[in-house]
């Protein structure tokens, strides 16, 4: 399937939009409720544990989307976390900054509301 | 078709020269690696370009030849 440059451009407009309308959007394979992924599933989960409301884009409901926001963050892999219009990272980063405490930090400094369960 | 842990290696020393590379196959199935990088060459880099770093020595083979490769980079 060639893809021609109106779906490009249609694909990265819809990702500028997902990203600068939502506080907080996780770009997943799968949803918040059946993760298609390991990866996903555990951001999900450290987003849940800590309570703070997302949107969701599952990339796997087109391959537009799922290569657009590869291209678009110049990031290799999903799922990608974006706060407040600024990408955050993938799994491995946003795991990492969890532990260390530095993701509950980055939240109350752009002012995101939070409720631990 | 999946990759040999050697190679991930020789992917990543040759692009970030002074590193120090421990990899862990987590599955046997050459498709699920763990990663740790250790290089000076990460210092004043946060941690998203640091990781850019790593995929761009893997010359476009992460999530494409390699699904999945958790990444950890130290710069000591």
């Amino acid at each position: 399937m060639k893809m021609d440059t109106n779906t490009n451009v249609d694909v990265s407009q819809n990702i500028k939009n997902e990203i600068s309308n939502s506080e907080v959007v996780l770009f997943m394979k799968g949803t918040p409720v059946f993760p298609m992924c390991g990866f996903s599933a555990a951001v999900v989960q450290i987003l849940s544990d800590l309570g703070v409301k997302f949107n969701h884009v599952n990339v796997l409901d087109s391959d537009e989307m799922r290569e657009g926001i590869k291209n678009f963050s110049n990031w290799p892999t999903i799922p990608q976390l974006y706060v407040k219009e600024e990408f955050i990272g993938g799994c491995d980063i946003v795991k990492e900054m969890n532990e260390s405490g530095e993701l509950l930090e980055l939240f109350n400094s752009k002012g995101i509301n939070i409720s631990p369960s | 078709m999946p990759m040999k842990k050697e190679d991930i290696e020789t992917l990543i020393k040759k692009s970030i020269s002074d590193c120090i590379v421990e990899i862990e196959d987590l599955k046997g199935d050459g498709d699920h690696y763990k990663a740790t990088v250790i290089s000076k060459s990460f210092k004043g880099i946060n941690k998203i370009d640091q990781h850019k770093m790593v995929y761009n020595a893997l010359q476009g083979k992460m999530g494409r030849e390699l699904h999945a490769l958790m990444l950890i980079t130290k710069t000591e």
